[in-house]
């Protein structure tokens, strides 16, 4: 399949997860959000990774070319989960001070 | 993700009515992020990136031999600095989320 | 002392000397002291002039260099003196005549407290600074610092009394007058810097910087340097600020108007003979001009009631005189009448303060008369300035007055016609200010009649001296009929204004021209005694009238120009000012106002639009890269 239909989907998968970040309330359903434009970066390294190695095939059939975008998915994917770990444990955190989950509470930066 | 999502599920929350949001944030909301999707697409559009193609179901790209290779022989500096770094965010989300 | 033209610059420096002290501690110093101070640096000044003078008759001449004054690209003018003839001719007049009025001020202005005291003294002395600097300039640009500076002061001192809102209404007159001349005279020199590159006397007047300059440049240099003329020696149009002048005390108006300032035009034309000589068209010009102003101010002051204006419309009218010998070419002896009206007419003057004084005050002549018995000395000697003012003969301004008809008459006879009925104007007028001063009945107040006496010796004993030179200073330039190589001011001055060569004039005619002057002169005495002998204060009516109000030229001024002036001020601060400035200067404010309080609805706090700005600078960077920046 031509690359740019996994381009425009990766594209369309990232302007979701910002659209909710934007529009939602919900400091989880922001939280998963995020995961969303994290997930839909790592399709894009997938997908070019396997371009690379489908272009360097040609030359020579046994190369291993293009595994860097593979690892960097394996990368992002731990920095994910590390990320959602410490997030999880702020909103618990928040919810315990103000007993809503509502971003809106969080205006604490204008004072 | 997926682990969220059963964290979430267990979690057992309440139904709780979603506020009011402004509603002319979520329009400009929607409205910033349509028009990103416009402008990425278009621009990627016309670009001669069409011609290369990226076979799915060919080669041995997808193996985890060789994945592993790569990992301990080449990448082995970061791999080590990331479970340093899984290390400290749990004990990080430990730290605050403990109860006094 | 071999050559004291080396330390020349000491004469105008002990004047500043004198207006520094005098200004600075004028609360300190007492009268006695300032009058010593103020009086003593002119006497210096005046000393070192006639040290000066003696050089320079030796046949020496001195170019002073002290210091480059402008320096801009290709435009170099230094800070020069030239000394030479002609300004040591001036430096006497200045200095001598100067110290004299400063001795009478000692006197005359006794009543002002001394703080006051010392300022009309620093003042005083600040002006023979400048007019010093005038005519010691060795360019046109160290001309024109001194040119504004005797303004200036003309200025400060017409508005000495500066409570009284019509004294310095008349010093606003004078000194916007003068600016107008001397717009002139700045395009004037600009337009000679431009042309040849240089403004010194030595070096425009040379044949090289002469070869570089058209007929038409030479003929609008000097008309705008006329124009200056004209703002600075009170010729028409440009003369009206000469008679409110008279708001200033006497002396300064002896001083600066009579003997002085009104005769730097007069110098500067003299100065730039060169020029002048080459073109025809501003000599007919300035001729008409002076001929005009002098007939218009005479009679003028037939009709005027006041003793100074009378004066001060006979200054007007003796310096159209002296631009008509200019504009024939009769350059030395417009330079003779300058001198030897600074004699008469200081001596008018002066002895106009003394009458005023003698009267506790009063200045218009209907309320006078008879004071001939009473102040002797005055009238005596203004007997003697109203004679040679008159041109009798042997007195002084008979000889400077013929000279000057007798180049008119070279040139045109029709001019000699009119310039010689001026001369009756002159003589009928002055006759007139004399009998209804100091003959008949006395017609003021008893309380005045009481208070009549002679002035204390400070202010006689300058009258004395000034009436001696205005009777024996005619003798230096004697005609060539009475006696052969008798024009000693001439010879003096031909380094400077080059030798008129013989006249076309027989000796016969010339003789002729004296005694016809001489006639009508004495018959304009006779009729004016005729007339006013038996004086009484009537209501002028139709000509007269015309005349007593000055042919309402002030009240045409103020129509055409001022009027219009004050109306396009006015709307510009009702309608422009109001409206448009401040609107604009408000609406800056208000807007300021108003987009600072949109602007701080931005920062509430909430992460949400912080991200939907994040999203939204990422969309503009993402256009501009790739669809801007092609």
């Amino acid at each position: 399949m031509p690359i740019n239909y996994y381009i425009y989907l990766s594209v369309a998968l990232f302007i979701i997860g910002i659209v909710g970040v934007l529009t939602r309330r919900n400091a989880i359903i922001i939280f998963m959000c995020i995961e969303l434009m994290l997930n839909a970066v790592n399709l894009l390294l997938i997908a070019f990774s396997k371009m690379h190695h489908t272009a360097a095939t040609v030359l020579d059939p046994a190369t291993t070319a293009g595994t860097e975008g593979q690892l960097f998915v394996f990368f992002i994917m731990v920095v994910a989960a590390a990320e959602v770990s410490v997030g999880l444990a702020i909103i618990v955190m928040m919810y315990r001070n103000v007993h809503s989950v509502d971003v809106g509470f969080l205006n604490r930066l204008k004072h | 993700m997926v682990l969220f999502l059963f964290v979430i599920m267990l979690m057992n929350l309440n139904k709780e009515t979603e506020t009011k949001k402004n509603r002319w944030v979520k329009v400009a909301g929607v409205l910033a992020g349509g028009c990103l999707l416009l402008v990425l697409i278009a621009a990627l559009k016309d670009s001669d990136i069409k011609s290369k193609t990226a076979m799915v179901n060919e080669g041995n790209i997808g193996l985890i031999k060789i994945l592993g290779k790569e990992l301990f022989s080449t990448y082995v500096v970061p791999f080590e600095i990331s479970s340093v770094l899984f290390l400290s965010a749990m004990v990080g989300a430990v730290v605050i989320g403990k109860k006094e | 002392m071999q050559n004291v033209l080396q330390i020349a610059w000491l004469i105008p420096f002990f004047p500043l000397l004198g207006f520094l002290i005098n200004g600075l501690a004028r609360k300190q110093l007492s009268k006695g002291t300032t009058g010593v101070i103020g009086s003593g640096v002119v006497f210096l000044s005046f000393v070192m002039s006639v040290w000066v003078f003696m050089q320079v008759k030796g046949g020496g001449s001195h170019d002073a260099y002290y210091f480059d004054f402008i320096k801009a690209g290709s435009i170099n003018i230094p800070f020069e003196f030239r000394i030479d003839a002609l300004c040591s001719l001036f430096l006497l007049i200045i200095t001598g005549v100067g110290f004299l009025i400063h001795v009478y001020s000692t006197a005359y202005m006794h009543e002002e407290d001394s703080s006051n005291f010392a300022r009309y003294f620093s003042y005083l002395n600040l002006f023979v600074f400048s007019m010093l600097l005038l005519v010691m300039g060795g360019n046109y640009v160290i001309l024109f610092i001194g040119w504004e500076g005797v303004g200036l002061c003309s200025y400060l001192l017409i508005g000495y009394w500066f409570r009284n809102k019509d004294y310095t209404a008349a010093a606003n007159k004078a000194f916007i007058m003068n600016r107008i001349g001397d717009l002139g005279f700045l395009i004037a020199i600009f337009w000679l810097i431009s042309k040849t590159g240089s403004a010194s006397f030595t070096e425009v007047f040379s044949s090289k910087a002469l070869e570089h300059l058209t007929r038409s440049d030479i003929t609008i240099i000097t008309l705008l340097l006329f124009v200056g003329a004209t703002g600075k020696s009170a010729q028409i149009p440009l003369y009206t600020w000469l008679p409110d002048a008279m708001a200033g005390p006497t002396p300064v108006s002896a001083l600066i108007h009579a003997a002085t300032m009104v005769t730097a035009g007069i110098y500067m034309i003299a100065r730039s003979n060169v020029l002048y000589s080459l073109s025809h068209t501003t000599q007919n010009v300035v001729t008409i001009i002076g001929l005009a102003t002098a007939i218009l101010a005479a009679t003028i002051a037939l009709k005027q009631n006041d003793i100074k204006k009378v004066l001060a419309y006979s200054t007007v009218s003796q310096l159209g005189y002296m631009f008509i010998a200019l504009g024939v070419g009769a350059y030395s002896a417009a330079v003779f009448h300058v001198m030897t009206h600074a004699f008469f007419k200081a001596l008018l003057f002066l002895g106009a303060g003394s009458v005023i004084h003698a009267m506790s005050g009063e200045q218009d002549i209907r309320n006078m008369g008879g004071l001939s018995g009473k102040i002797r000395t005055t009238y005596f000697t203004f007997l003697i300035g109203t004679l040679a003012i008159s041109g009798f003969p042997l007195f002084s301004g008979f000889f400077s007055k013929d000279a000057i008809l007798l180049a008119a008459y070279e040139h045109n006879k029709i001019i000699y016609g009119i310039a010689l009925f001026g001369a009756m104007l002159t003589a009928f007028y002055m006759f007139r200010l004399l009998l209804l001063t100091f003959s008949g009945g006395f017609r003021g107040t008893e309380e005045q009649k009481h208070h009549i006496h002679e002035s204390p010796a400070a202010m006689t004993i300058p009258l004395v001296i000034l009436a001696i030179l205005s009777f024996a200073g005619g003798f230096i330039e004697l005609p060539v009929p009475v006696r052969e190589g008798g024009n000693k001011l001439s010879q003096f001055l031909a380094p400077v204004i080059p030798l008129h060569e013989g006249s076309a004039i027989s000796h016969s005619t010339e003789w002729g021209l004296m005694g016809l002057s001489t006639v009508l002169v004495i018959a304009a005495a006779l009729f004016a005694y005729a007339i006013y002998r038996k004086y009484k204060v009537t209501e002028a009516k139709g000509f007269g009238k015309l005349l007593e109000n000055k042919w309402y030229v002030d009240e045409l001024y103020d129509s055409i120009i001022v009027k219009p002036l004050n109306s396009l001020g006015d709307f510009f601060n009702k309608v422009f000012e109001s409206q448009v400035v401040d609107w604009m200067v408000n609406g800056v404010g208000k807007a300021v106002n108003y987009s600072s309080r949109q602007l701080r609805l931005l920062q509430n706090g909430q992460v949400s639009v912080y991200v939907l700005l994040m999203v939204v600078s990422m969309l503009l960077i993402f256009l501009w890269q790739f669809f801007i920046r092609k």
